[in-house]
């Protein structure tokens, strides 16, 4: 146990949780907006593969890092669009609409590729760019903090400054306060004339925004080219994260360190030959025990709004009080 | 004909998508192949030009059949549950670890193991079911966790315990011989696992249809508080409904190694989840359309493998196609405008007589 405990308490291997949370961090405040508006965005892991492609695309045919930053997050963005106009204006169900969506991601990605480069499984071909690091002047120096904190990559430090940002929009401006309307009850936004449609497409468009920056860091920081379905499942893990998170901005990040923190040690483990698929669970089993109990907590209030508000048409008994 | 479009008209728009998807892919062809001839060829005729190729495509059939149907009772309930990969990963490594471990003539053997298979993967499809029905948490979110749980706890099973390391790479022991579902046509991987998802297909369509249970389950998902008004004991019903996906995937997953592979082999999930999810939207849940579907995606994948092999056009084209299909099949209000204008004119007409 010495060499692992020794490992984990390194400064290595914070880095390491940082520079693995990033690409999961994106895109679980992707899926957060999206619910917090009341639809859920499960198109996370098509969105970033898109994006990962247009971004090392663009910047290999333009060399220029902001035109990339600026195309793949347009595709982020598109990607929002294309999944609310199918789902608010042409009625697709969310759930499958964001599974087609996937779907054409992992297909149209490889199709391009292979008519663009000529390659079916990874871009190393193409001189595409990469987001510069950054060292912290004052921290790089402390001996731990230092190499846990500084040097990580651009857009690392811009997942947790776009936490910060998720808080600002979500609590003190006027869209954030129509999407947790939109999403806390449709009809009494409706009510008081929040166009529900709008403020959902504007929602799921700032959800393919987050979204977006975790697919270009992915193939423009985490590595340096676009390899086939090379998100791997970050975009569902990214709604792990967000539904532990409770969909807040802080719980969030925390979640998405957690997940971060196991894989990296996941990492670790395989190296040391100890089983990492039971460690890997650990925050899958824990996602589904908080899923459970906030619903359960979520029930529970709406029974006792019921029994405060007696003899209300619907006031039936609550679904928890059957035996199943 | 106006009559008959309103009639068919959720199957007549599901042909429409299915054909703007085939037109697309023609037209993708004549983009990009230097030989759009040849290519289009390969890609729509291929799957019926060899032996290989046409088992083939009933191989890829039979596994995402059994998964289709395991959506469809789950989509029936209205249940989001998009748990069959992760029923069908575990059913299969359960039931490896079962086949392998024991030792009893055929007769016993395969229906034990298909059924070890399918209760490992019920009762996977059981805890997002009273997770809902008890605390009304979301299925889709926990049956999609439940399939990376599926998943690592199958590769920690097969990985530590059913390793065979004789073999160069991760995989179980071979399963014994009194274990394997027969191949039937020489010089295929054509197995019985075809036969028994179709006989599966018309199981599901019986339950579905014609017994009280499957009624149920259809009027949960029809209108829920109706349901609960008629007496149906909708929680049970939710719950229920999610076993039998769990039940139905794990048989799939199980069919599969029993005839083709004969050890597991998976240390990646197989995509047959989300093929039974694209089946399911294409059959619009019902069994007997299932198949069809199933043998449809089949073909398509076959046909794209084809193209892959023979010519300059790379096969995920049928991934985007696909995609495209379901899109289309999904939205609801596509050539709803269509409907609502016969609608209109035959009230009119009506009107007019009276």
């Amino acid at each position: 146990m010495n060499p692992l405990l020794r490992s984990i308490f390194s400064a290595q291997f914070g880095y390491a949780v940082f520079r693995v949370m990033t690409p999961l961090l994106f895109p679980a405040l992707g899926v957060a907006i999206s619910h917090l508006a009341g639809t859920i965005n499960i198109a996370m892991e098509g969105t970033m593969l898109v994006c990962a492609f247009v971004g090392v695309m663009v910047s290999a045919a333009t060399g220029n890092l902001l035109v990339a930053l600026a195309a793949g997050v347009a595709a982020g963005v598109a990607m929002g669009a294309i999944l609310g106009y199918f789902h608010l204006k042409l009625k697709a169900d969310i759930i499958l609409a964001a599974i087609a969506l996937n779907m054409f991601a992992a297909g149209s990605t490889i199709f391009f590729l292979f008519i663009l480069a000529g390659d079916k499984g990874i871009s190393s071909g193409l001189k595409s760019l990469v987001f510069p690091q950054v060292h912290i002047p004052l921290i790089k120096g402390i001996p731990v903090l230092g190499t846990t904190l500084s040097g990580h990559n651009v857009l690392t430090y811009g997942a947790i400054l776009a936490v910060v940002l998720f808080y600002l929009l979500i609590f003190k401006t006027p869209l954030g306060l129509r999407i947790r309307a939109v999403g806390q009850n449709p009809d009494a936004a409706q009510s008081v004339g929040i166009n529900v449609v709008r403020t959902r497409l504007q929602a799921l468009m700032l959800s393919g925004f987050f979204g977006s920056l975790g697919g270009l860091y992915l193939s423009m920081g985490y590595v340096s080219w676009f390899a086939r379905d090379m998100t791997a499942g970050r975009g569902w893990i990214a709604i792990a994260a967000s539904t532990l998170g409770g969909h807040m901005p802080l719980g969030t990040f925390l979640a998405s360190l957690l997940f971060g923190a196991v894989n990296a040690l996941a990492i670790y483990l395989a190296s040391l030959q100890i089983p990492s698929e039971l460690i890997q669970m650990i925050p899958y089993v824990a996602t589904v025990i908080a899923l459970t109990v906030y619903s359960a907590q979520a029930l529970r209030k709406k029974t006792r709004k019921l029994k405060a508000g007696e003899g209300l048409p619907g006031a039936s008994r609550p679904p928890g009080e059957q035996a199943p | 004909m106006e009559k008959f479009v309103l009639r068919y008209f959720t199957l007549i728009r599901t042909i429409i998508a299915i054909l703007i998807g085939v037109i697309v892919s023609v037209a993708l062809i004549f983009l990009i192949s230097r030989e759009p001839g040849f290519s289009l060829r390969s890609f729509l005729l291929g799957p019926f030009l060899s032996r290989s190729r046409f088992s083939n495509m009933l191989e890829t059939a039979s596994p995402i059949i059994f998964c289709g149907l395991a959506i469809s009772v789950a989509f029936h309930a209205k249940q989001f549950n998009i748990g069959a990969a992760g029923s069908l990963y575990l059913g299969a490594a359960v039931g490896t670890a079962f086949a392998v471990s024991t030792r009893m003539p055929a007769v016993f053997h395969i229906p034990l193991t298909l059924l070890v298979a399918g209760a490992a993967g019920a009762a996977w499809g059981f805890i997002p079911g009273i997770l809902k029905a008890r605390w009304k948490a979301s299925e889709l979110v926990s049956s999609l966790m439940l399939n990376y749980v599926a998943y690592y706890g199958g590769l920690y099973l097969i990985n530590f315990h059913f390793r065979d390391k004789g073999a160069g790479y991760l995989v179980s022991h071979q399963l014994p011989q009194s274990a394997w579902l027969q191949q039937f046509m020489s010089g295929t991987r054509l197995h019985w696992g075809i036969v028994l998802a179709v006989v599966f297909a018309f199981l599901v369509y019986a339950f579905m249809y014609h017994t009280t249970t499957g009624y149920e389950i259809r009027m949960t998902g029809h209108n829920e508080h109706f349901a609960r008004f008629g007496g149906i004991n909708v929680l049970r019903i939710v719950v229920l409904s999610q076993v039998i996906l769990g039940l139905l995937a794990g048989f799939g997953g199980m069919t599969e190694v029993m005839g083709i592979h004969r050890r597991f082999n998976w240390q990646m999930s197989p995509g047959y989840g989300w093929d039974g999810i694209v089946v399911a939207i294409i059959g619009r849940n019902h069994p007997l359309l299932i198949i069809a579907a199933s043998f449809f995606l089949a073909y398509l994948r076959v046909g794209g493998q084809v193209l892959n092999l023979m010519s300059d056009v790379p096969w995920e084209m049928v991934t985007v196609i696909q995609s495209l299909i379901i899109l289309l099949i999904t939205a609801e209000a596509f050539l709803s405008q269509w409907r609502y204008r016969i609608t209109v004119r035959q009230a009119e007409r009506a009107g007019g007589a009276s």
